[in-house]
């Protein structure tokens, strides 16, 4: 099959997926999982097909896989739509299979398929546990099947849908087609367990939060295409069409066209990738059931975000002043969100936060003009990110186990303060999430991370961005420092409570993926080894930056090395993790965390100042002005007003002309005067002849007089 | 076969008619006869109109299938009816809804065959002012499709509510709202009728092409003033009497009282087609007869449409009837439609202003199925458990897990989700209008994010949350969607959807009229 044909292929499966569970399948779980897992599998496979294809293609940055078809008349001509793999789609198509097919998996575990129902379980919330008798009599608590299993895996089968086309695009259009799947998606997913009300408004959160950044980018994207009458990312980032872009003046901030639209699709990003000041939709996100938020958080929605900035690169770079908003959101995200993790207990919360530094990270990247660094770290990032969500879903799933065997459900599973000393209870999960958090840290050499950071502060430190340097350095010892403190609170020392005592190693479905992930977040940084890295460089080549650095019209150099940056990323990353370790160690309660700081815990108070300032006054707005004041009062008031007018014109005619002129005078006036006239004249109509006789002499004489005198 | 092809406007138009006179004549007592006869007998006006779709010829210049038939000898009026592009995509609206409406209208049990007599009427009154070709036809239909309607509303609304007119008088609110909804519309076209009698007047008859090529033209001074003051007079009055009817910010009031108290279908019908009635008035009408006005003060125009799409989003957002809710959701879209047209008015014969174009038609197209679903599944819950409102309701969705399916798809299509079909008309709306009215189009975005507020804020109340346990149990138990309502929305979800996927095979109908008319 021709690879353009099984491009355009790639995303269909999970779809037919999705609608095959939802219309047919959803009574039946085994069937359901196993349609979507396939699903899911075939995309797999296909990406894997296309990816080695592209391997296999010289120059082929200039030789992308694509094909189009017309999708929209307008006017005499068809606004196209299609489908591209070129360097950077196909290496990002190599990850998102990856993490979408080890997700698919993982759920099945997650979701405890094969476990009776719950007892008290209920649809639209979590299930509680299911009591089973054993052969000797004895009751035991287990956990209990999901209730709405089979609707998991058909909305993640949309997600899916959503990213392979978002990522098989060759226009910002159907980009932006599966860009707002995927927000409806994460809506669904976040909402997953929507009769809790958290979830409930965890779910409107992010739908909101992430639609003020679409609704810019709606904006941009129709300035784009007006602009240069395409949305094709071929057509666009040619030199005479980027040229026409950077010379078109904006009246806002001086920006040129070029800078406007990429300052614009930027919001988009800030909203979808979680960039302060949009970011505090992701954090509540953690609502939703454990694979969504490794699917939201790292394999697909938020890297979306930065994988529509890095595709529009082309266009962003050639306004410096939206090149200097770009970097510095991202880098101050990096470090604003790194500070609030540190003081978080729940261990997914830990890893949101998290996830938002390392985003920052890669748009400070983009900002700072490090292409490929960016790119390199996105992808790295996938990997242990997933992995450290699904490692900390599978801590929770073993806690849950302990939790039901103690039956004291007040303890709450995600807290890692009721955790310690998991590491002999789940070994594989600690192994695996122990590398996960030294990728994150990027733990010098081995882990993946290590790479990608050291990549991006490199070329931050040789193309003097200062300020960003240092607050990306900074940012790193906190990563490092709260990865720590997260695996010694969860893993290390000795369990701080009977729940943790215990837990459970979780079923072959959810760690396999964590083994698969592991292997991605140590060795996919090895392919992006710089040429002149002491010892290392050169022994295998650098094929990422040469590759994905391949998909712009003019490969980007690679900078040049310097011990600076690296003695850097090793005293940051080794740093914290040891002070991470050194506080934490003997910490038993939250009491003890000296870093508990109230404008931590809640976040630099985000979340209630945007409630102040934004949602109270929007539905005050809404109902009080818009609904109440100026429809209810204005409007209706002055129509009632006018209806009240005729009503008293309709009544002054009435009482004052119809009845006293109309009706009384002349309808009734001539009546009586008719009537009056009648009853005077009655006296001569006797009915005797007689007396009509004597009357028509006397009137003959009468007038036979007056003629006689007058007119004679 | 023949006489049906060359007839076939003529047929569309008056079989509804027919199909009442035979209602009229069925046996009262057998309620279900009627139904299923006036279900039935709605389909054919369907079925021709498919066949006038397949037979339609895109890329022809002018209308097509013409009839003309003297009617008012006296006044050279004819009854003239002809299709294009834009025309022959809301005469399918008109007759896809009607027969949906009236299956979604079995649940009435008062006086059937009167409703079901009425609602025939309508369907004519909405075809002719569609398929006129000749001024005083459309006046007279767009005034024919009133009466039905102000029935409908007075005679089967909802029986519940009250309005407070001003202090200590209070009318029942169905009473209230078909009264507001006819004059308010009578009311606005007044205007309209009078400048069409100095049209008819002026050129001694009523043919809309001659018409639109001589008062065009129309120079020096007519009744004393300068043409152009005659004719902006004119167009004004034209503009009110539609702008009454799509709703435009600030003449909108009429629409959530109307569209609250009606049954159920004739919500569906008033902002499935109704609301269009006024659109289309500007694209036949204001566009082609008031070129020059039209773009001079397109940037009136623009304002309105921005506020009805601004505060239309505010008004729901701000609702705890559900149904109300819905129906401010039509101000918003609608709005997005008048602010297509202006864009159009304002920089016609350009490709920004043919997108516009081609966004304000397929809008129109495309809020009437997603309306007329929305106040359907607003019905069926409404009828379940008499309630509308939102506060009532809650964490229904492991009840009626295929209505909660059914009512999310809906309600995604009317937030404009991509991939479903009201995001095509919007983006196309947008891209239009941002290079010509730059400024509006920016601010219309504060409409398109709170649209998303409203959305959720109904399914939110509706399906999400803890379970309301008056709903679970007993006698008050909530039943499932049944299966003649799934067929009511199944029709409408697969065209949602289709035209999400492959907007094509309609939008080049449209493009290709919109190319020839402006």
């Amino acid at each position: 099959m021709a690879t353009e044909t099984i491009i355009w292929f790639l995303p269909l499966p999970p779809l037919l997926a999705f609608f095959l569970i939802v219309l047919f399948t959803n009574k039946n779980k085994a069937l359901s999982h196993g349609i979507a897992v396939g699903a899911a599998g075939l995309s797999w496979l296909g990406s894997m097909l296309v990816f080695v294809r592209a391997l296999g293609v010289e120059e082929f940055g200039k030789h992308a896989f694509e094909s189009v078809i017309n999708w929209l008349p307008t006017g005499e001509t068809w606004f196209q739509i299609g489908v591209r793999i070129d360097p950077l789609g196909a290496a990002v198509l190599f990850f998102v299979a990856w993490t979408i097919f080890m997700i698919f998996i993982y759920s099945i575990g997650y979701h405890n398929f094969g476990q009776p129902e719950g007892d008290h379980d209920r649809k639209g919330l979590p299930p509680h546990g299911a009591t089973v008798t054993d052969a000797h009599g004895h009751k035991h608590t287990v956990p209990s099947v999901e209730p709405m299993y089979s609707r998991f895996f058909a909305f993640l089968g949309l997600f899916a849908f959503g990213m392979y086309t978002l990522v098989v695009s060759n226009n910002l259009l159907t980009l932006f087609v599966g860009w707002e799947i995927m927000g409806l998606c994460s809506y669904l997913l976040i909402g997953f367990w929507y009769g809790k009300p958290s979830a409930r408004n965890a779910a409107i959160k992010a739908f909101m939060t992430t639609r003020i950044g679409d609704v810019f980018m709606l904006l941009g994207i129709a300035f784009l295409y007006s602009a240069t009458g395409t949305l094709t990312f071929s057509e666009i980032f040619t030199e005479e069409m980027l040229h026409h872009l950077a010379s078109i003046s904006t009246p806002i901030l001086g920006l040129s066209g070029a800078g406007l639209i990429g300052l614009l699709l930027f919001i988009g990003t800030v909203g979808k990738s979680a960039q302060w000041p949009l970011h505090v939709w992701l954090p509540d996100a953690m609502e939703g059931p454990t694979p969504v938020s490794a699917m939201i958080h790292a394999a697909t929605m938020v890297s979306a975000g930065v994988y529509a900035v890095i595709r529009m690169f082309p266009l962003i770079s050639l306004d410096p002043a939206t090149m200097s908003i770009v970097a510095f959101i991202g880098a101050f995200t990096a470090l604003f969100a790194a500070t609030i993790a540190v003081a978080q207990n729940d261990i997914k919360r830990v890893l949101a936060y998290s996830t938002i530094s390392q985003l920052g990270y890669m748009i400070a990247a983009l900002g700072i003009g490090a292409y490929v660094a960016a790119a390199f770290h996105l992808i790295t990032h996938a990997f242990f990110k997933a992995l450290l969500f699904l490692g900390s879903g599978s801590v929770i799933h073993g806690m849950e186990h302990g939790v039901l065997h103690t039956g004291n459900h007040h303890v709450d599973p995600q807290d890692m303060f009721n955790m310690g000393g998991l590491r002999k209870k789940m070994p594989i999960t600690f192994w695996t999430f122990l590398i996960g958090g030294f990728a994150l840290s990027g733990f010098p050499v081995i882990t993946a991370g290590f790479w990608s950071k050291d990549e991006i502060l490199a070329d931050a430190f040789a193309h003097g961005h200062w300020a960003v340097f240092i607050t990306l350095a900074v940012a790193a010892f906190l990563t490092a420092f709260y990865t720590m403190r997260q695996i010694t609170l969860t893993f290390l020392g000795e369990p701080r409570t009977e729940e943790a005592r215990h837990a459970q190693e979780t079923p072959w479905t959810m760690t396999l993926p964590l083994v698969v992930l592991a292997f991605f977040a140590v060795t996919y940084g090895w392919v992006g080894i710089p040429e002149h890295f002491p010892l290392l460089g050169g022994l295998v080549p650098n094929w990422f930056h040469e590759f994905v650095g391949s998909t712009l019209a003019e490969h980007p150099e690679a900078a040049p090395f310097s011990i600076w940056p690296l003695l850097t990323s090793l005293a940051v990353a080794l740093g914290g993790l040891f002070f991470g370790w050194l506080v934490y160690r003997n910490v038993k309660s939250p009491a003890e965390d000296k870093l508990q700081i109230p404008v931590l815990k809640n976040k630099w108070y985000f979340d209630e100042a945007y409630d102040f300032l934004f949602v109270k006054p929007a539905y005050w707005i809404a109902e009080k002005f818009t609904y109440l004041f100026m429809d209810r009062a204005v409007i209706d008031g002055i129509l009632h007003v006018v209806a009240r007018f005729s009503l008293f014109l309709g009544h002054a005619f009435r009482n004052y002309f119809d009845k006293p002129v109309v009706n009384e005078l002349i309808g009734d006036g001539t009546g009586n005067l008719v009537k009056a006239s009648g009853r005077g004249l009655r006296f001569i109509q006797t009915g005797r002849v007689q007396y009509y006789m004597v009357v028509s002499m006397v009137l003959l004489v009468i007038f036979a007089v007056l003629y006689y005198f007058l007119i004679v | 076969m023949e006489f049906i092809h060359a007839h076939i406007l003529t047929l569309i138009l008056f079989f509804p008619v027919l199909a009442a006179v035979i209602v009229l004549f069925l046996p009262k007592d057998k309620p279900q006869v009627t139904r299923w006869t006036a279900f039935a007998l709605s389909l054919i006006p369907l079925a021709l109109s498919i066949y006038l779709w397949v037979q339609f010829e895109p890329g022809k210049p002018g209308f097509q299938f013409e009839e003309k038939y003297v009617w008012y000898a006296a006044l050279n009026s004819s009854l003239h009816l002809g299709v294009d592009g834009i025309s022959l995509t809301m005469v399918l609206l008109t007759t896809l809804l009607t027969p949906v409406a009236l299956l979604a209208s079995f649940s009435v049990s008062d006086r059937v065959k009167a409703y079901m007599f009425l609602f025939l009427l309508l369907e004519t009154g909405m075809l002719g002012v569609f398929l006129a070709l000749d001024l005083l036809i459309f006046f007279v239909f767009w005034e024919v499709g009133l009466v039905p309607m102000y029935f409908l509303i007075n005679q089967w609304g909802s029986e519940k509510g009250e309005r407070e007119l001003w202090k200590g008088v209070k009318v029942q609110a169905r009473n209230y709202a078909s009264l507001k909804f006819m004059i308010y519309t009578m009311a606005g076209s007044l205007g309209l009728l009078l400048a069409i009698q100095l049209l008819g007047v002026l050129f001694q008859t009523y043919d809309l092409p001659v018409l639109t090529e001589k008062w065009t033209a129309l120079e020096g001074t007519l009744l004393g003033l300068p043409v152009a003051t005659v004719k902006t007079v004119a167009f004004w009055a034209f503009v009110v009497a539609f702008a009454i009817k799509v709703p435009v910010w600030p003449f909108h009031t009429w629409l959530p009282d109307a569209h609250t108290e009606a049954p159920t279908a004739g919500s569906m019908i008033l902002a499935g087609v109704l609301l269009k009635l006024g659109a289309y008035g500007f694209l036949r009408l204001v566009l082609p007869l008031y070129p020059a006005e039209s773009a001079r003060y397109a940037g009136a125009l623009a304002f309105l449409a921005v506020m009805a799409i601004v505060f239309g989003a505010f008004a729901s957002y701000g609702q705890k009837d559900f149904k109300r809710l819905v129906a401010y959701s039509s101000v918003n879209h609608m709005g997005f439609v008048l602010l297509g047209i202006a864009a159009a008015a304002k920089a016609s014969g350009t490709l920004d202003a043919t997108i516009a174009m081609n966004g304000a038609v397929l809008q129109m197209f495309n809020h009437g199925l997603s309306a007329a679903g929305m106040f359907f599944l607003v019905g069926v819950i409404y009828e379940r458990t008499h309630t509308r409102n939102l506060d009532d309701f809650g964490g229904l969705f492991p009840l009626v897990p295929v209505y909660g399916g059914i009512l999310i798809f809906t309600s995604m299509a009317s937030l404009g989700l991509p991939g479903l079909n009201g995001f095509v008309s919007e983006f196309l709306v947008v891209r239009g209008s941002w290079p010509i009215l730059t400024v509006y189009t920016a601010i219309a975005m504060i409409g398109l994010l709170f649209t998303g507020a409203y959305i959720l804020k109904g399914i939110k109340q509706v399906l999400h949350g803890p379970l309301n346990e008056h709903w679970a149990h007993g006698e008050h138990k909530l039943t499932e969607i049944n299966t003649r309502e799934i067929v009511v929305m199944a029709p409408l979800m697969a065209l949602i959807l289709v035209i999400g996927l492959y907007p094509a095979w309609i939008l080049d109908v449209i493009n290709k009229a919109v190319m020839m008319l402006f």
